[in-house]
């Protein structure tokens, strides 16, 4: 084991460890609504994992691990202190099940519904410097099932392949596959539903 | 003939993992003929763009510096 030494190295970077951390802040910060307990949910995750970091051959792999750990703190906190689940998970679509979801896009054959037919966004680039259009995004990600979301959040916001999240979650690549697509027709529309759409006829 | 329900769940497959053959030849005729989903799929490119623009900082609006990544 004489990589060990130069594994360990670069596994604590500095700067490896500001991006990582920044990632699970935000992360953090977007299931629990609270920057101070984010902040401290994320400190015991990085202790907790980097004191194992000698197990960890890859960064990927750290990565997932502290997530997982990340995760599981968010899960505690969520359940003891039910006030810090933000209000806008109660509004606006989470106790939309899937079924209905379908059956209000879709119908009967498989087409869209004409009135859910998606339209034309204009540019999104423009809107990303607008403040309020970033509200209206963590408005609807939050809007999302719990798992929906933190599954979304591992592909897009942390960039995890589908194999990785897989063999961290254990769950096969088919229902990765399902929840992926079920959180971005959940998202999509929301963001058509408050956002562009609303844009087009203000 | 596929329909928008299973175009749909493709156009995101297609986010995470290279489409097989036969997949990529029907959702293309499909986009060919159904505008509804032709949005549908720019919409999934527009929403990885809008979310790692969140992921790296988001929210502040930074008036000439909204160059997007190229990856």
């Amino acid at each position: 084991m004489t990589q060990h030494d130069t594994t360990e190295h670069s596994l604590t970077a500095p700067a490896f460890l500001t991006e990582l951390r920044l990632q699970m802040i935000k992360f953090a910060n977007l299931q629990l609504q609270d920057q101070s307990l984010a902040e401290d949910a994320v400190q015991e995750a990085l202790l907790a994992a980097l004191k194992n970091a000698q197990a960890f051959n890859r960064r990927s792999a750290l990565k997932t691990w502290v997530f997982a750990i990340l995760k599981n703190k968010i899960a505690d906190l969520l359940r003891k202190n039910v006030r810090y689940v933000s209000t806008d998970k109660l509004k606006g679509g989470q106790d939309m099940s899937d079924e209905e979801l379908f059956d209000n896009l879709f119908n009967d054959k498989g087409r869209w519904h004409v009135q859910e037919r998606p339209g034309k966004w204009k540019q999104p680039y423009t809107d990303m410097e607008n403040s309020h259009f970033w509200r209206v995004f963590d408005v609807c990600l939050n809007c999302m099932p719990e798992k929906y979301g933190r599954l979304f959040m591992m592909r897009e916001f942390l960039e995890l392949t589908s194999s990785e999240i897989c063999s961290n979650e254990r769950i096969s690549v088919n229902s990765l596959n399902v929840t992926l697509y079920r959180a971005r027709l959940r998202l999509r529309e929301c963001l058509e539903n408050r956002w562009f759409q609303k844009e087009a006829t203000a | 003939m596929m329909n928008c329900k299973e175009a749909t769940a493709l156009m995101s497959q297609q986010m995470d993992h290279p489409l097989i053959l036969t997949e990529r030849m029907s959702l293309k005729l499909h986009l060919m003929m159904c505008s509804g989903c032709h949005n549908f799929n720019q919409h999934m490119h527009d929403l990885r763009e809008i979310t790692r623009t969140y992921a790296k900082g988001k929210a502040q609006p930074k008036v000439g510096e909204n160059q997007h990544s190229s990856n």
